[in-house]
């Protein structure tokens, strides 16, 4: 019942603190229609929606989709809408793969967004009610533990910041593109939720994602490279208990090793040429390079210190820019699943990582306790 | 369409009621636990579990969050999130058991309508721009949709109370409804209109619920269960969402999904049908294509119990159910979400031959 399927278009929308020129149909045809051209398709070539957003308080609209049918292309078709908190772009993706990979749909189109700019997203995290800490007040504890556990030096959080905020101005897409940004100027930014400062948390943004899956028949004759899926896995646990680990959270560590052992990775830092990892504070950077086994304890950090993390460098992490640059949080985790398809296709322009043969997509949400993780490649699973 | 032999295997759900104390993640815990008793597994069985939730009714984000107590994720669990009835998780299980991979999913629903006011809240689930302005709520569009029936000739208000007569007729033998004490179709017809041509009767009660089914893949099903109930066809549609788009007498997105399915239209022994509001059943009827011989709602339907999010759900446990204890063979279970049927979903059973 399984088959190859893979990732013949991807598009976004130019993500902005307030895209006051579109409605929320607007900003989604036009992350469609972008993923549309790409995929050389017209809506009707399509069999189903899955469409994923973060809480519908965001923008004050119960499911949302149901408005949108008409502008989603949906009329007369199967819509499915996901929620799994931050992880949702992810597991939008995910979902729709599987009704492709199971053959009952031969054409599927994702889509995951968020309009943050109709609300107040800050209210929104915080259930509503006023006084919320925000998700970097929940996060805070757990990458000051994982400094403490780690030694990691302070600066790693400013490092992780200027990378992400500097390569962004090299995709046309991102929000918050700062190519001059210094370590000084992190390091000196006001301090939001300790060790978090300004410059090391990510924006509000208003956007979309749209990505075409399709069976191998399609995709191979596609004249474009497709980006084949070799794993997907979803993992999600309890948001606290007694003995929990939020920092090197049991679910992440799981959720990875099932993608790699989908995709046949043995040693992933080796085997994979890049990963856009959900990081929309700094430190999540290093966590979850050794939350998923791509870096042993404590050596997260080391590969941020050292460079490897850079475009360029030997494990590039977040070209895009990462959720540090672009966050309109429904559509975050799709962005991540579609740059690192981008990257396998080798389409990912200025931000190209030469020789990118393998690329791993993650989204996280929640306290840090959904995961969506994908493996994609150049080439066909065997 | 690719399908696998995937069969409902176990079942539960949780009393209607008009304000539970309990929170939805309580009402869950001792459903899914029936269900999981049901099918007779041990829950890391479970292969994938995939939950059906409002955040809008608990009136804030993450509802679904600490509804994962119930699922008991722990240690962490392969698990997903509709923003949509339980019926609908079903569905994304179904489409998870084909891979092949794993042979046990979960799929449940839950919601509670006691904290909020359901018309405010499903206001808010039409256009922002062009409806929800307007302040429409549930009954006063199912009134629009019930005056197009009326003026087409298709039904009577006796037609539709009669439809409410036999809703609370079937619920009184329902020990999981709301509204179970029999009433009189004259008595009905002499209660003013709530939303003109609708009484209150036509409209569904307000209800807290939730449900759980556990479904299991080929020869793992028939080792759970003596007869399960196979899903033979499972598809849902959409349509537009503006009411003036549509036909309100018709319902175009139920027949495809029926007929994309495969259900041929055969003789059926239940339909459980998702006619949140009177008139809505003959609609439905219709849309299906049943005849006169098939059981519509015995369990009294939403009319009786309508526990948002878990109702759709409940409507496949209800069919599945009769397949299970060998009352019927063949069975079919309709879902609704959105304004006036906007989207609809069709799950079609059989039981072993």
């Amino acid at each position: 019942m399984k088959q190859p399927v893979a990732v013949v278009g991807v598009g976004q929308t130019h993500f902005k603190k307030r895209r006051d020129d579109v409605s929320i149909a607007g900003l989604i045809r036009e992350a469609i229609d972008r993923a549309l051209l790409d995929a050389q398709m017209e809506l009707s070539d399509i069999d189903a929606v899955v469409i994923g957003k973060a809480p519908d308080a965001f923008e004050g609209i119960v499911m949302p989709e149901l408005y949108l049918a008409g502008a989603l292309g949906a009329a007369g078709k199967p819509l499915l809408r996901v929620h799994t908190a931050g992880s949702v772009g992810g597991s939008t993706v995910i979902v729709a793969a599987h009704q492709v990979i199971t053959g009952i749909h031969s054409r599927v189109l994702a889509v995951a967004w968020e309009k943050q700019s109709e609300g107040n997203a800050q209210w929104g995290l915080a259930g509503g009610r006023s006084r919320g800490i925000g998700a970097g007040g929940a996060f805070a504890p757990w990458m000051r533990a994982y400094i403490h556990d780690t030694k990691a030096p302070e600066h790693i959080g400013w490092q992780v910041a200027v990378k992400d905020r500097r390569v962004a101005a090299k995709n046309p897409y991102a929000h918050l593109k700062m190519p001059d940004l210094t370590i000084e100027e992190v390091s000196e930014s006001p301090m939001l939720w300790d060790p978090i400062r300004f410059h090391e948390s990510c924006p509000s943004s208003d956007g979309a994602c749209a990505l075409v899956i399709a069976d191998e028949r399609v995709a191979g004759s596609q004249s474009r490279t497709p980006a084949w899926i070799h794993g997907l896995s979803v993992r999600s646990e309890l948001a606290q208990f007694p003995g929990r680990n939020p920092v090197r959270v049991r679910a992440g560590v799981e959720c990875a090793h099932d993608v790699y052992d989908q995709a046949g990775i043995t040693d992933p830092r080796r085997e994979i040429d890049m990963a856009e990892l959900y990081v929309p504070f700094s430190w999540y950077e290093p966590m979850w390079l050794e939350g998923h086994d791509i870096a042993g304890h404590g050596e997260g950090w080391r590969m941020v210190d050292t460079g490897e993390t850079e475009l360029g460098g030997a494990f590039p992490v977040n070209p895009s820019g990462g959720v540090l640059s672009t966050n309109a949080i429904g559509a975050s985790g799709a962005v991540r699943f579609a740059e690192a398809a981008l990257q396998v296709r080798g389409l990912a322009g200025e931000h190209q990582v030469e020789g990118a043969r393998t690329a791993l997509a993650q989204a996280y949400g929640g306290a840090a306790q959904y995961f969506a993780m994908g493996v994609f490649r150049s080439t066909p699973p065997e | 369409m690719t399908v696998t032999d995937i069969a409902v295997v176990g079942v539960a759900q949780s009393a209607s009621v008009r304000r539970s104390r309990l929170s939805e993640a309580q009402i869950l815990v001792p459903t899914i636990a029936a269900a999981i008793e049901q099918a007779g597994i041990d829950r890391r069985e479970v292969g994938f579990t995939c939950s059906g939730s409002c955040d809008y009714l608990t009136g804030g984000p993450f509802a679904f969050v600490s509804n994962l107590e119930a699922a008991g994720a722990w240690p962490p669990i392969a698990e997903s999130h509709v923003e949509a009835d339980g019926a609908f998780a079903l569905y994304e299980a179904w489409v998870r058991l084909q891979e092949g991979d794993i042979d046990v999913a979960l799929a449940f629903g839950s919601g509670k309508s006691s904290p909020s006011q359901p018309s405010e809240v499903w206001a808010q689930q039409l256009d922002p721009y062009f409806l929800a302005p307007l302040g429409l709520d549930p009954p006063s569009l199912a009134g629009l949709q019930a005056r197009a029936v009326l003026d087409a000739g298709l039904a009577t208000e006796r037609d539709f109370a009669e439809v409410v007569a036999r809703s609370r007729r079937n619920a009184a033998g329902n020990p999981h409804a709301q509204l179970r004490t029999p009433v009189d179709v004259e008595a009905l017809l002499s209660q003013p209109y709530v939303r003109d041509p609708l009484r209150r009767h036509d409209l569904p009660p307000i209800s807290d619920g939730a449900a759980a089914v556990v479904l299991a893949r080929g020869d793992r099903a028939r080792q759970l269960c003596e007869r399960p109930a196979w899903i033979k066809g499972f598809d849902h549609r959409v349509e537009e969402h503006l009411p003036g788009l549509r036909d309100l007498t018709r319902s175009a997105s139920t027949s495809l999904a029926a007929a994309k399915a495969g259900y041929d239209g055969g003789p059926l022994d239940v339909a459980e049908v998702s006619a949140t509001f009177s008139p809505q059943e003959g609609i439905l009827v219709r849309a299906l294509g049943l005849d006169g011989d098939v059981a519509v709602n015995p369990s009294g339907g939403p009319l009786a119990a309508n526990p948002v999010m878990a109702v759709g759900l409940v409507r496949i446990i209800e069919a599945a159910t009769r397949i299970m204890d060998g009352q019927a063979q063949r069975a079919l279970a309709h879902v609704t979400a959105g304004p006036l049927l906007q989207q609809n979903l069709v799950c079609y059973m059989e039981g072993e031959q």
